[in-house]
């Protein structure tokens, strides 16, 4: 058989070593890599690059709206620091952070860990959860809004009128505390679905027989979660864990929605702030420095976590200890 | 909202006259307000002339068709086409800002009170428009110079349409089961009524929240009847002053007898808390009076409401700013004249009256004459919104206007100066001495 097919072959491998020039352009290396870059590094440029490039440079003018500003350097940055309401600001957006990423960690482990059990209704159970994190964060704002009004809560109305608990309304958002927690456990509410639904993904990974072997060896359910399941859920922590501070670190609607940063600038969150400096007060340049500062805490909080959380050898590819 | 004029002419004209039937003055009835005779300013239109114009968004649908109809009579008469686009409150200043900036897009805006000024640069003048409206219909008001003049000049960058403000409301009922026909207008008295509201478990209920409207209404009233204000005649910042001290001690003892939650209030609090029963009395626009009267199931509330002029204080006059509709000509336009012919055309009163009747009060008018239109002998609540622009105050009181006034209001600077003192964040004067750093911070060039 090969010998009849053999005088054939030189024909055709002939027609193959003939190809027209576009076929020839398209074989050629260089030009594959630069076409196909071409579109991603255009659309990355337009749309990232340059807007991030054209606020950093912001932070270095006394732009506002309606006038183009000059170069002023740290000008905007020296009165940052000078300044009692970004430092409220500041502070306020690690608080938040930190407070709500414990919440949303500790209720969410929790969460992924329920259900991870197997009960009636599992999948529909799972899809359920997903819901606050489905809603337009709008749309939860809102919700919480009126949950929070002083004259229209529906839980003063609960304490008040129906359980008479207490004689006069919540005042949620009108005093600095109350208001900070308030927001805070808006939240952790709508936070909690990607914590448990990521972090479910990373228990389903975990292989049953550890668990076998551990109960073999006589381990309770407490020594099963703390040598098993949370070291093994660790590198799936530190990334979840590194996306949730950078969310919400970086939250806008929530606080927007629902306080505009009040009571007195109480609740200013670190990108509230350059929005009401930025584009409500017209200092495009000052709410632009604002915006750059919040770039250390990012990194700083994203170089904690995945090095905080990600440090064994195994994690990294190489062999466990 | 993009809509072609000249298609929507005769349907808009029906419309127009039916609207105007409906708030009491028809079409045929002969107008009240006197024209003097005046030449009217040359504006030779260029050939092929056609205008864009952008402004804010109705209260009522009426002011909508009025003016499509006026600017439909425009084109009929000129050959002019007006495109005339309807655009969200919150989104014209940022509009305003593009087109200025690009220096493309409408010829003409009617923006916010303060937007001319922000953008004098790019605007043509409107004197001789405005000097010929000023003669023939008994002169622009107080407020209408304010916006209208550039500061200290006899130069005109924006002409009026109208302002729209926030007097007292209150619960005639309530106020009278405690033995008051009226608010009274100094600050011992007004202090004893929201004390009396209180007690009557019916407080009286003003923003302190982050409330662009609501919030600096409040924060302006009680410094400029404390004769406190923002900046003085030169444009220095002088809020740091013993004046504005004591409106904030007045406060401290005003805010325990309001309803609990106000410094979390926003825009729209006082109306939903004045509307449920709540609170008896507030600032507001005439939009809550119409909103209860409009809903049958709030109507009585309505019938039961008066409005009255904020309490004087130790002012001469009721303080009370206006949001006022500013229209400018931008310089970009290849069509001045008849943009300045439009404008002239829509102020002049065959187009301006039945508009203004339109509007039913949301909108006061800026020149003298037009107090005789039909609106104001309508509904009797409504009366007192017919003298707004007699007001001497204005945001950014009484310094030039800037872009730096209009950027103290949007970022709540007095607003949260007097909610740190009713709160108890910050004595009187640590918070006018905060209040003063911030407002130079905006107005330091």
């Amino acid at each position: 058989m090969s010998v009849t097919t053999l005088p054939h072959r030189p024909h055709r491998t002939l027609v193959h070593r003939q190809p027209g020039w576009i076929v020839r352009l398209f074989d050629y290396k260089p030009f594959l890599i630069v076409m196909c870059l071409t579109p991603a590094i255009g659309l990355l440029t337009v749309f990232l690059t340059y807007p991030l490039g054209l606020g950093i440079w912001l932070a270095f003018t006394d732009t506002t709206i309606g006038r183009r500003g000059v170069f002023v350097g740290l000008e905007n940055f020296q009165y940052l620091l000078s300044d009692p309401l970004w430092w409220n600001a500041v502070f306020y957006s690690v608080f938040y952070t930190a407070v709500a990423t414990f919440g949303k960690f500790s209720l969410g482990f929790w969460l992924a860990l329920l259900l991870n059990n197997h009960f009636p209704f599992k999948s529909l159970l799972r899809a359920i959860v997903l819901l606050p994190w489905i809603v337009p964060t709008v749309l939860s704002a809102l919700a919480f809004w009126w949950i929070y009004d002083p004259q229209f809560s529906i839980i003063s109305y609960l304490l008040v009128d129906v359980l008479h608990i207490r004689s006069t309304n919540i005042d949620f958002l009108g005093t600095a505390w109350p208001a900070r927690f308030s927001l805070i456990a808006a939240n952790i509410w709508r936070g909690i679905p990607f914590v448990a639904i990521s972090l479910l993904a990373g228990l389903q990974t975990i292989s049953p027989s550890l668990y076998e072997a551990a109960m073999l060896d006589g381990a309770s359910a407490w020594q099963r979660f703390r040598f098993i399941t949370f070291p093994m859920m660790l590198p799936i922590l530190a990334i979840v864990m590194t996306f949730s501070i950078i969310f919400t670190f970086t939250d806008f609607q929530l606080v927007y929605a629902i306080t505009r940063g009040g009571p007195v600038n109480s609740t200013h969150l670190l990108a509230t702030l350059a929005f009401q400096r930025g584009i409500a007060g017209g200092e495009l340049g000052e709410g632009a420095a604002i915006a750059v500062s919040m770039i250390p805490f990012l990194v700083f909080a994203t170089l904690f976590s995945y090095f905080g959380l990600a440090r064994r050898k195994w994690q990294q590819g190489e062999a466990n200890d | 909202m993009t809509n072609d004029i000249t298609r929507r002419d005769a349907l808009a004209l029906g419309i127009s006259a039916a609207a105007l039937a409906t708030t009491g003055a028809s079409a045929q009835t002969a107008s009240n307000i006197k024209a003097a005779d005046v030449p009217a300013p040359a504006l030779p239109i260029e050939k092929g002339a056609s205008l864009r114009m952008l402004r804010p968004v109705r209260f009522v649908k009426a002011d909508e068709d009025v003016f499509r109809a006026n600017a439909a009579k425009f084109t009929e008469k000129t050959g002019v086409e007006v495109k005339v686009d309807f655009v969200g409150w919150e989104d014209i200043n940022q509009q305003t800002a593009v087109t200025s900036n690009s220096g493309a897009g409408p010829d003409i805006i009617i923006g916010f009170s303060d937007a001319p000024h922000i953008y004098v640069d790019k605007l043509i003048e409107l004197t001789d428009v405005a000097d010929y409206l000023d003669k023939r219909y008994g002169g622009w008001l107080n407020l209408a110079q304010k916006y209208g003049k550039r500061s200290k000049t006899n130069t005109w960058i924006g002409l009026p349409f109208g302002a729209s403000g926030g007097p007292l409301i209150y619960r005639k009922s309530v106020l009278q089961s405690i033995g008051y026909d009226k608010a009274p207008d100094d600050h011992a008295g007004f202090l004893e009524l929201c004390k009396k509201l209180q007690k009557a478990g019916k407080p009286a209920g003003f923003a302190l929240g982050n409330a662009v409207g609501d919030g600096n209404g409040f924060a302006s009233w009680l410094l400029w009847t404390h004769n406190a204000c923002l900046l003085d005649e030169e444009g220095n910042v002088i809020i740091n002053s013993k004046e504005t001290i004591a409106a904030l001690k007045y406060l401290k003892e005003l805010y325990p007898t309001l309803i609990p939650g106000t410094p979390s209030w926003n825009d729209v609090s006082n109306n939903r808390a004045y509307s449920a029963q709540e609170i008896s009395m507030t600032f507001n626009g005439v939009s809550l009076y119409f909103a209860l009267k409009n809903d049958p199931a709030t109507a009585a509330i309505a019938e039961d409401s008066e409005h009255q002029l904020v309490p004087k204080g130790l002012a001469p006059i009721s303080p009370m700013g206006g949001l006022t509709l500013n229209a400018m000509v931008f310089k970009h336009s290849p069509y001045p004249n008849a943009a300045k012919a439009f404008l002239q055309f829509m102020l002049e009163k065959e187009q301006y009256e039945p508009w203004l009747n339109a509007n039913s009060g949301y909108w006061s008018q800026p020149l003298a004459a037009y107090a005789d239109a039909a609106v104001w002998s309508g509904d009797p609540k409504v009366k007192i919104f017919k003298d707004i622009m007699k007001s001497n105050y204005y945001n950014g009181y009484k310094g030039p206007i800037s872009t730096a006034t209009g950027a103290v209001n949007a970022d709540y600077v007095l607003v949260q100066m007097c909610a740190s003192v009713a709160t108890d964040a910050a004595t009187p004067e640590a918070a006018a001495a905060e209040a003063e750093r911030r407002a130079k911070r905006y107005f330091r060039r």
